[in-house]
Formats: C-alpha cells, structure tokens, sequence
C-alpha cells in the first residue's frame, strides 16, 4: 500500500508542475506585455515600463518560470499587483469561508444523493426512478447562479424563510451561520445532486444484475442483507471517483454563488482580482483549487483502493 | 468425517417421488409490449439422486428453464402456463419471502464464470460463511462449517482459502467454492448451469468428479445444463434433448445417445466428430437450416423447417410423445423413418499432405517483461509445417499456443535468435515489416467472429478491401475475386450487402474464413475457430475447412481445445506444455498411444459422448506459473508417472522415438507403452464406479491453490 | 475512398446496392422511431426548436423593440408588458425572446472545438499509447485539474474577454473531457481482432484509426456532442454572468442576471427571474436530448 500512495503522489507532483506551467502559460506568455494588458492600449508606454518593473514582468520569461514553479511547490504564490503582499495570507480566510460552504453544500447533497441512486436503481424503469433520473439530469444541468437566483426569489423574497444574503453577522452562533449558508449550499448542492444519484443509480443497477448478487440471492439473503453485504460496497466505487471529481468542480461553481449571495470567500475573491487584474490572485487561486482537486482524486483513488482488493492488492505487488 | 454422519438416511426407492417436476411449463419474454414465447410446454421430471441433463443449442430455452425452475428469471420473462414443484411446493406460486425460503433450503445454484459468481470486494470466509449464518447458525459455527465446507469439495489448505479474495484463487477453485456455498444447505435440487465452460479439459474433468461425488454423498437431484454433450453423458442418467423452447426427445443417457429416436437428436450426435473419425474418412453430417427466431409461431413439430424427413402430416398434426422403451420417450410421426437419414459418404483419395515443407521454426522464444518479471511463454520451440497438411495444437490454457500463433503471425515478436522461415526465406518478426507475399502467405481466422469483423463495414467490403491489400487487384478482377471467395464459402450476394450484425453464427465464421482466404494463403491460422459456434453450425465449418484444404492445399495451424475437433482436422498434434513441445507426431499416433505422460493426462481428461468407461488420471494441481518454472522436466510437478530423482533434475530432449514421433520424456516410448496398457488392463477390471465407501480413501485434497502471486524472482 | 462501391455488371443486378443502403437508412429510421418514442426527447427538441426560432425571427415577433427604454424603471408584470420591464424601462418578455442569440452560437461553437479537438487527441491517445499517450495523460489529468470558470476568468482577463476568446478558452477546457470519453471508447475497440486481421492485411496506422475504429466510435463521440454543448451553455452563461462572457448591451440571460441580480431583494424579481428560467430550460432540454441519445444508442 505504501508503494501504491508513493507512486500515486509522485504522479500528483508532476500533474501539479504540468499545472502550474499551463498557468504560467495563460498569465505570462498570452499576454507578452503584462504591464500593457493592466494599464490598457491607451497608457504611455513610460508607465508600461515601469509597471513591469517594479511588478518584476520585464524580467526573462524562465526566469519567471522557474520563479513561479518553484513558488508553487514551497507555498510562495507571489505578490498581488493590487497592494504588492504575498497573496496566499490574504486568501487564506477567503478559502476557509469557501470551505465552509461547499462542505455544508456536500454534506446536504452526498446522503441524499446516494440514497436516491439506490432508491432509483431498486425500482429500475418503474415512474419513481424515471422521475429521479429526470430530476437528476434536470437538477444538474441548471448554473448555479440559476439555481441560486429561484432559490432566492422563491424562498427568500417571496416565502421570506432565509436570508437572502450569506454573511451571518459577526459573532454568529452555529445554527444562525447555518440558517445564512443554507441557501446558497442548497443551489450548489442541487448541481451535484444530479451528478451523484445517476452515478450510484448506474454503478447499482451494475451491480445489481452481477453473478454474485445471485449468488447473494440464491443463498436465501434478504433484499436488505444483499443490499447491505454484496451491493453497497461494489456499487458505491464508482460514485466515489465522481464524488472527487466534483469537489474539483464545486470550488469553480461557488465563485458565481458568491456573487449572487454577496459571500466574501475564494469566489468574491477571485472576482474583485479579475476586475484588477491582479494575475497572481488569480494564478494563486486557480492552482489552489488544482491543488483540492487533484487532493480529493488521490483521496478517493486511497478510497477505491481499500473498497476494491483487487486494486489494493495489484498495487503491493 | 463429519459430513458423512451427519448425511440424511438414504431416500427409499420411493415410488414417484420426484425432486423436480416441471409441469407443461410456458414462458415468453416481453419485448416492446409484445410476449415472445421461449417455452412451449417443457415438461420433465427429476428424481432425488438423479442427475438430469438438458441438452439442446443456444436459443433453444434450456437456460431458461434452469432459470424458471429456481425462479430467478429476468423481469420481463412471464410464466404463461404450466407448474415448477419442488417438493410438492409449486414454485411459481410462492410469494417473495417463500421463495426466498425455498432457495434457503431446497435449491441452490452453480454456474458458468465461477469468477463472477463471487464477490469481488469480500473474502472468500465470510463468503461460504454466510450461506450457513442465513440458516441459523452463529458465526462461530458458521466459520467452522465453511471450513469443512471446503475440505468437502476438496480444497487443499482451506484455512489459508477463507483468507483469501476471490480473483486470487483459479478458476477451478472458484467453481468448487461456489459448488460448497450452493451444497451449504444440503439442497434437494442443485442447478447446475454451464458449470464447466470455460475450465480446462483436466479442471473440468475433477469438476465433474466432484459434482458427481458429492451427489452420491447428499441425495440431492441435479438439473445440468450443458451445451458440451461429453459433459452431459459423464454425468447425468437421463437426458432431455430441447429444441426451440420443447423437450423434443428424453430417455437414459446411454439410450439417447447410442440410438437417438428423434431426427433433432439425431443430426446433432451426428455433427459431432465422434469414434475418432477424421476429416479423409467422411465429411460431418449438419442440419440444414437455422433455429427459429424467439417468438416463432409453431404450432405442430418445432423441428419441421429443418427435418429432412418432414412430410406434410408434420405440418398439420403435432408428433404424439411416442415411447421408445426403457422409460423414454420421444416427439415424432416418423420414428421408425429415421433410418432414411444418412451420414454422408466416404471421402476418397483426398490426402492433401505433401513432403513439402512451407513453415520451420527453430529455437523460437518468447519471452513477456511484466512488472519487473521475465515471463517465458514459448521456450526455444522447434516446428515444421508442411504443405497441406492440418498441424493440430493443444494444451491447457497459458501453454504457449496462442503465443507460438501470434509468433508466427507477427503479431508477437520472437526473443532474439528465434528463426522463423517461410518456404526459402526468413519471416520478418513483426508483420509491419513482412512484404505484402508474405502477409498473404500467413492468414488468420479467430475464433469469435464478432470481434473479428468490423460491425461498421459491410461483408462485401470486407472482403473486397482484404482482397485489394493482399492481391493488389483493383475494380472488376477484385469484385470478381470477392464473388469468387464468396461463392466458395457459400456465401450469397444477399448476404454480402448485410453488416456481421445482421449475418448468424456460422455466416460471421465463414465470412471470416473468406477473408483470411483473401489472397490464397499457403497457411491459416485457426484459433478456436468453432468454439463459438453451435455444433450443428461448427460442423459446417469444419466440413468447410477441409473442403478448402483439398481445393488450395492450404496448411493449417489449428488451435482447439476440442480434442474431437483436433482429431478430425488434424494430420499431426503438437501437444505443449508451458511454452514448450511435449510431445508432436501424427494424430493417430498421439491419439492411440503410447503418448507423452501429459497428453496422456489430457485425452483422459475430455468427457467423451461415447461413454466408454475410463479411469481418469488426475492431474494434481494447477499448471504452475511460467514465470517460476518447476526444474528439470516442467510437467514433473503434475506427472503421474514421475520418476523423483531424475525427472526434477534434468530436462529431457524432444527427441524422436520412432519415425515423425517427438516426444519430451525419460520413460522410454516402449516402457510408456507398457505402463499404458497395464492401466488399460487394470481398468477394464475395474466395471463398477468406485462406491461412496472407498470415494473416502481418494486424497481429499486435489486441488491446490493457483499461483498469480507474486513469482518469486529467480535466486 | 479505395474501393469503389460499384457494383461488377455481371452478378450484383440492381437489387443489391440499393438494398443495402435502404437497409441503412432503415436502421438510422429505427433509431428515431425509438427516440421519438421517448416523451423527454420530444420535450427537449420542442424547448430547443422554440429559443432557436424566437432568436432567429427576433424583433419580428417580439412585442416590443427588446433595446428599447418605455418607462422610467422597473415595472411589475401585468398589461401592457406580460413580464414586466428592467431598470432601464425595456420590457422583459421581448428581452427574454432575443436572449438566447449570443449564447446559442458561443456555446455549440465551444462545443464543437472541444469535441473535435478532445476526439483527435482521444484517438491518437487511445491507438497509439505508449509513450504518447503516457505523457499526453499526465496532461490531461493536469488540464483535468483546472477549474473551468476560474481558468476562464484569468484567460478573459488577460486576452480581453470576446466570444472568440469565449470560444477557445472553453473549447480547449472542454478538450481533455471529451479526449478521455473517447480514448477509453478507442482503447476498448482496439482490443477487438478485426485490428488485429488489419494489421495482418498491411493496414497503416492512420487507416485503421480513421477508417476502421473511428466510425464505430462514432456513437459515443456524437452522445459527447450533445452533452458538451449542454455544459457549454452552462459555462457560458455563468461567464456572462460573472461578467466576462457576453458583453452588454446584448440581451444575453446570464449577462440580464447579473445586471438585475441586485434588486431581487427590494422585490423586484421579474426581470432577474425570468431569463434565469430561460436559461434552466435551454440547458434542461439539451440535457434531456443527450440523455435520450445516449440510452438509446447503448441499447
């Protein structure tokens, strides 16, 4: 196992540094004139200059490369163009608030989600299941900021249940943050709702029709005891890749959440960055969110990999 | 042994008193709305104790039937009529928790792909426990009785086993694990679905021995499914021959198939290549025509569109059951016609076999890198293949022999210094590499036509473009080239306009043999070129194959693991053995013997549709892996006639032992001749099987565990 | 083509050829039969054939000019303006009509850059392996990593945000997707002997991928289509929301939402609610239509 997670990591490492070249690649060579895309077509090109001097730009670009990809692998993301300090402190708060609410959204969306899939895949073409496979692709298919927006007119304006704003007040107790996020954690949640069930659905319904299952049958289990020891385990494997996966997806929905919700966290973050230009912020964010993704894929290998001796196994070879 | 005390007193020869009754039993499939019917009023009935065989070829129901009996058919099957009882229990009445009672208790199931039968994320402990904690037991005793449920089906190191997950175990100990999980509640009826597909010949056979033991300790009825009629007359007492979802024709295994009473029956027996018959002697009998498509309507005989004794009373009138004595019984107007149907007649003069050599190979090698691991799978091979002749290769599966025809085919390339050559020129390792003359010279016919044919281009332009790449002809001599090939393999211009997906079984083959004839070849490849096929339908091809050899003198490198089929074709065998030739000569001199210790081995491994009485030798163990060879002679692990002390140690030679007669061996050919005919003797004292008493004194153990571990690397 | 598809005068009579081609377009009329069968098909080329003619028609059969101002501000829903007006007093419904124009040829052309972008590199990647593909996988496990919106956004940033701009910097995102879906689909379908008979005949390389495989990969790449396209409009009306996907003073939905977004809470849902639902719709119904295909192409 342990030569299966070392080789596992070194392949994360040179996924990361592939990663982190492809942002260099976007922020730095793209635009050949950093100072000019900040300052505009219309500024002296004196200022241009400068600009690119003292934000360090005007040196050689691997140089700069080298710079960046080593900052990546010691947690040194840059200096924002905007006030000039590093930028992982200043967007370190931002990321735990950003945790917070795709945390709530995962943990309303995941049990649901599963419970739904088997519920679909027992009753397979019967009207209950069509209509959570229709719920599914229709609840995945809609933005977030779709979602959000009817959540917030239904709910918030009409109904006035929840508030339609996402920042609690300071000092707030647990449940009054829970009662403020729960409305934006619910248009994330509904996105990957759609994702999760259709996958347990399939990985189940697989499951369902394998030899063993009759083998589990045939030996005079329940449904329930066949559920629980022979299809659970099989069919839950591949919900848990595509669980990962969207944890990767989740942070890159939450920005347009944000917004909608006025959430002050990784998205609000990223917006006020885009409308400075400040490319490092940007940069620092979107390695970071590369950073979660490729954490949760290696995480759910690590899952996959307990649930299925057969992987384990090959792997200690 | 516990299991023996704890046996039920043996049933009394209870009068009527049947385990499996299925009553007129009608079934359709629903598709689109609209029920198809796939049984058409099954009836049979199984006694406890009995081993009952449905045979038929695939479509005709008699999965189905299993299936029904156990009910756990698909959910858009409908029973349309008819009665299943168990026990005097009507098995398509029972609600879901009495079903779930009944397979608890009285039925229980074995099947086809043992290694999907298991689950692969649990170990194979709490797997066999848990059939005996569903009945009540603690799981103390539960994990007792697992332990002895797999000493029962003879597993060798059982404590070690339970630990274990399933796809670390072979194929042969998956089936037996199976086997113990289904026995766990000493059912009245076992099904057994296809329960040796898919094993080797030498697995199969302890399979079967096992099977057969066991019924013998628990009374239990057992209900076969085979399509392998060798496997059916090992085991079972009576048979029911179906066809197109109606038992045609049942009887005593022996009467059924010695002296078949319905013409179905009849044409199939008759399309087996039986009694060492071979391709210079006669041609094989088929049955013309195809099953009818599910949902047919047929309302009188099932069988009249391809019965060729069929008169017009067929059509209008359904065949009364007719007896046919000794309790069988058969479905035809005409029983006492079936005398007009005739085997086809001698062949003549036809030997296609010159002195001509086309393919030598010399010191051929190959060898696989996998995770860090030489693998050897062909060891310094030495082959000649002469023109027209039929070279027949066997050997349990990871032999070598599909490697040896990859090798030659250049899909494989050989390790350095392997020497291939083609008539006056050395073949290039790689077929990229080999010049168009010599691509044409080597073809290939696989053995599933369906991965063998692009689903996406018609049959006629399959042929064409094979045509065009091989002979370089373009426009009117290439279509006149694809009707040529076409019409040879009789093949309609019908059938060259439809895609694989729209052509059956046996056409797909053909088309695919076509093709590899594309640019008249002076060798084919075939590997397991009718294992996919019905045998009414490999008949045909088989039939093709050597009617082809006569016209092109074509040679032939044939891989099968159906010996009969091996016999028939073949005008020499190669026998190999981890990647290397045991034994090689002409077929009638390996089928007769004296023969190499293994091929020994596996002639009397195969369940023979004959019957005759053999004592089966058993092979102990699995074929060790490639990767850790044993030393000295590789067989001596598995040999029964071993000789400790020498044959670990050196490897003997392939060396001739009479004239085009290789052999692998220390024994002398003249003191193998003698040891065989010995066992012979001793055999024919030997008339009545083994009684359940002395079962009790055969090792218990036979059966070790198969070794994808890690090989150890070479010290 | 090599071959040429006539038939030889002598034994193929006109029966045959035609035969075989009617036998095609029967199998093609099979699969629509199946799928026109399936009530949420239907409901999604209904809901994608309506936005499609509303922006095509446009003005000619909205009820008001869609850039035009008619009062001084917001006003609620009712006579006059069935949904109301914005803040800039243009009335909703004939903004709502014309607002799928900007999107709905953004969004299919991303698609379409991404799957035949992903489908060339998922061939190349499935069929040739080796080297190849390990290094063209580590780059797309690396692409993989990349949050689509975030990347976008820093992309716009940079180059200036256009629809070309939109175009690419979606289409390439949505590239390594697509390129998995079909390496996967290539790698199953080289393991199938009729390679294998190619190879043995002399077929190159690009024959066997192009002529041989490709066409059978053909389902899953058109099924991947569908979907993309639905994610497309997705990712670009969050981009226009986010405000750097479309830019005013386009009538576009996501762009109308970010606008209006603010004054949900004072009440003024109307011209927020409204092109959010258009947007749910367009996406649904595409997503309905990849559903569809999908399962009917798999049986």
């Amino acid at each position: 196992m342990a030569r299966f997670i070392g080789r596992r990591l070194l392949l994360s490492l040179v996924t990361l540094w592939l990663l982190a070249t492809i942002v260099f690649i976007i922020a730095n060579v793209l635009p050949n004139d950093v100072g000019r895309t900040i300052l505009g077509p219309f500024a002296p090109q004196e200022s241009v200059d400068a600009l690119n001097e003292k934000l360090g730009t005007n040196r050689p670009i691997l140089v700069r490369y080298v710079d960046q990809i080593r900052g990546v692998f010691t947690f040194d993301y840059g200096d924002s163009f905007v006030n000039g300090r590093p930028v992982l402190p200043q967007l370190a708060d931002a990321i735990g608030r950003s945790a917070k609410l795709a945390g709530l959204a995962l943990i309303i969306t995941i049990p649901v989600a599963i419970m739904a899939g088997l519920y679909a895949a027992r009753r397979r073409d019967r009207p209950v299941d069509r209509a959570i496979v229709l719920l599914g692709v229709t609840s995945s298919s809609i933005p977030e900021f779709v979602t959000g927006t009817i959540l917030v007119v239904v709910v918030g304006v009409q109904l006035k249940l929840l508030p339609v704003l996402a920042t609690p007040p300071r000092n707030a107790d647990i449940l009054t943050q829970f009662r403020f996020l729960l409305l934006p954690a619910l248009s994330m949640a509904i996105v990957y709702f759609g994702y999760i069930a259709r996958m347990t659905r399939a990985g189940t319904i697989e499951v369902l029709q394998a030899d063993y299952t009759r083998t589990a049958a045939m030996k005079g289990l329940t449904t329930a005891q066949t559920m629980r020891r022979h299809v659970l385990r099989n069919a839950l494997i591949p919900t848990v890749a595509v669980i990962a996966v969207q944890i990767g997806y989740l942070f890159g929905g939450i920005i347009a959440v944000e917004k909608i919700f006025n959430y002050n966290g990784m998205g609000q973050t990223m917006l006020s960055a885009a409308q400075r230009k400040d490319i490092p912020m940007l940069t620092a964010g979107v390695i970071i969110i590369g950073v979660v993704y490729m954490v949760a894929t290696l995480i759910a290998d690590l899952t996959i990999a307990w649930m299925n001796p057969r992987i384990r196994l090959d792997a200690e070879r | 042994m516990t299991i023996e005390t704890t046996l039920p007193p043996p049933a009394p020869a209870a009068p009527v008193n049947s385990a499996l009754k299925v009553e007129n039993l009608s079934l359709a499939y629903v598709v689109r709305g609209i029920p198809r019917p796939v049984l058409r009023g099954v009836s049979f009935e199984v006694r406890p104790g009995e081993s009952y065989g449905l045979v038929g070829e695939s479509g005709c129901g008699k999965s189905t039937t299993a299936y029904a009996a156990v009910r756990y058919l698909p959910r858009n099957a409908l029973i349309t009529g008819g009665r299943i009882l168990v026990g005097g229990d009507d098995v398509t009445k029972m609600n879901d928790e009495q079903v779930r009672q009944f397979r608890m208790h009285h039925a229980s199931m074995v099947y086809q792909d043992p290694g999907a039968a298991l689950n692969p994320t649990t170990k194979i402990g709490p797997q066999v426990a848990e059939a005996f904690t569903v009945l009540g037991q603690s799981r103390r005793t539960a994990e007792e009785s697992a332990l002895k449920a797999l000493k029962r089906v003879q597993i060798a190191d059982p404590e070690r086993v339970l630990q274990r997950y399933p796809h670390q175990l072979s194929g042969g100990m998956q089936q037996r694990i199976v086997i113990a999980i289904a026995l766990a509640s000493d059912p009245k009826l076992l099904v057994l679905d296809e329960p040796t597909t898919g094993l080797d010949a030498t697995v199969e056979a302890s399979v079967l021995d096992l099977v057969r033991k066991l019924q013998a300790e628990t009374n239990a009825a057992v209900l076969l499914i085979a399509h392998n009629l060798g496997v059916i007359r090992t085991l079972c007492d009576r048979v029911g021959v179906m066809y197109a979802g109606k038992i045609v024709e049942e009887g005593n295994a022996a009467a059924v198939f010695e002296s078949p009473q319905h013409p179905y029956t009849l044409g199939l027996l008759r399309s087996l290549p039986r009694h060492g018959v071979r391709k210079s002697q006669r041609e094989l009998s088929t049955i013309p025509g195809n099953l009818p498509q599910i949902g047919t309507n047929l309302p009188t005989c099932v069988f009249v569109d391809r019965c060729q004794i069929a008169t017009d009373l067929c059509r209008t009138v359904e065949p009364p059951i007719v007896d046919t004595g000794r309790g069988g019984w058969t479905r035809c107007h005409y029983r006492e016609r079936l005398g007009e149907l005739v085997e086809p007649a001698a062949r003549v003069g036809q030997e296609t076999v010159s002195g001509e050599q086309t393919l030598a190979l010399s010191g051929v090698s190959k060898t696989f890198h996998q995770s860090g691991h030489d693998v050897p799978a062909l060891v310094k091979v030495d082959l000649n293949l002469y023109d027209g002749e039929t070279l027949g290769l066997v050997g349990e599966s990871g032999s070598g022999k599909s490697t040896l025809a990859k090798t030659i085919l250049g899909i494989e390339s050989p390790d350095a210094g392997s020497s291939l050559e083609l008539g006056d020129h050395s073949l290039a390792a790689q077929s990229a590499k080999r010049p168009t003359s010599d691509k044409r010279s080597i073809q290939m016919v696989f053995q599933n036509p369906d991965s063998a044919l692009n689903r996406g281009w018609t049959a006629r332009h399959i042929l064409a473009r094979s045509v065009h790449k091989l002979t370089g002809l373009k426009g009117k001599a290439m279509n006149e080239r694809v009707d040529k090939l076409a019409s040879d393999l009789r093949l309609t211009q019908r059938h060259l306009d439809l895609k694989p997906r729209q052509l059956s079984g046996g056409l797909k083959q053909r088309l695919a043999i076509a093709r590899a004839f594309a640019g008249n070849p002076q060798i084919v490849v075939a590997d397991e070129p009718t294992s996919a096929l019905d045998v009414s339908v490999q008949a045909a091809i088989l039939n093709l194959l050597s009617d082809l050899q006569i016209k092109s003198k074509t040679s032939y490198l044939l891989i099968s693991h159906d010996l009969g089929v091996v016999r028939y074709l073949a005008d020499r065998i190669a026998v190999m053995y981890l990647g290397r030739i045991m034994e090689i000569g002409a077929s009638e001199t390996v089928f007769h013997g004296p023969n190499h210790p293994y091929t020994e081995a596996l002639l009397s491994a195969v369940p023979n549709v004959d019957g005759e009485v053999r004592q089966r030798i058993l092979l102990e163990g699995d074929i060790p892996s490639p990767a850790n060879p044993p030393s000295g002679c590789v067989f001596n692990t598995r040999c029964h006639r071993v000789i400790r002390g020498l044959c670990e140690v050196t490897e003997p030679p392939l060396v001739e032992v009479e004239p085009g007669h290789l052999m692998s061996c220390h024994i002398p050919l003249e003191e193998l001749g003698r040891l065989q005919k010995l066992a012979a003797e001793r055999r024919e004292t030997l008339v009545t099987p083994p009684s359940p008493d002395t079962t009790t004194d055969v090792p218990a153990a036979v059966a070790s565990e198969e070794t994808p571990a890690p090989p150890s690397p070479p010290a | 083509m090599d071959l040429p598809a006539t038939p030889s005068p002598l034994a193929r009579v006109a029966p045959t050829t035609p035969g075989a081609t009617s036998e095609r377009t029967q199998a093609r009329r099979e699969t629509l039969k199946v799928l026109l069968r399936r009530p949420a098909f239907i409901i999604g080329c209904l809901v994608m054939i309506g936005w499609i003619i509303t922006a095509i028609l446009g003005q000619r059969i909205t009820p008001y000019d869609p850039f035009n101002s008619f009062s001084g501000g917001h006003l609620p829903p009712g006579s006059g303006h069935l949904l109301g007006t914005d803040r800039l007093g243009r009335d909703v419904l004939s903004r709502v009509m014309v607002g799928s124009r900007d999107v709905l040829v953004v969004a299919p052309l991303a698609a379409i850059v991404g799957v035949v972008a992903g489908t060339l590199l998922g061939l190349v990647m499935g069929f040739y392996r080796g080297l190849i593909d390990d290094v063209l996988s580590r780059l797309v496990e690396a692409f993989l990593a990349l949050p689509v919106i975030l990347v976008a956004l820093l992309t716009l940033v940079v180059l200036g945000s256009s629809p070309l701009v939109v175009v690419c910097v979606v289409g390439i995102l949505f590239t390594p997707i697509v390129a998995r879906t079909v390496r996967s689909a290539v790698l199953s379908e080289r393991q199938l002997d009729y390679v294998t008979a190619a190879k043995l005949r002399g077929e190159s390389g690009p024959f066997i991928l192009t002529r041989e495989i490709f066409p059978n990969v053909l389902g899953p790449t058109v099924v991947e289509m569908t979907v993309r396209f639905g994610y497309a409009i997705f990712t670009v009306a969050t981009l226009s929301f986010l405000g750097v996907g479309i830019q005013p003073p386009s009538a576009d939905w996501g762009l109308t939402v970010s606008e209006e977004y603010t004054n949900m809470i004072s009440g003024v849902w109307w011209p927020t609610l409204f092109p959010a639902l258009a947007i749910a719709s367009t996406v649904v119904a595409v997503n309905l239509i990849a559903d569809s295909l999908q399962s009917v192409l798999n049986e």
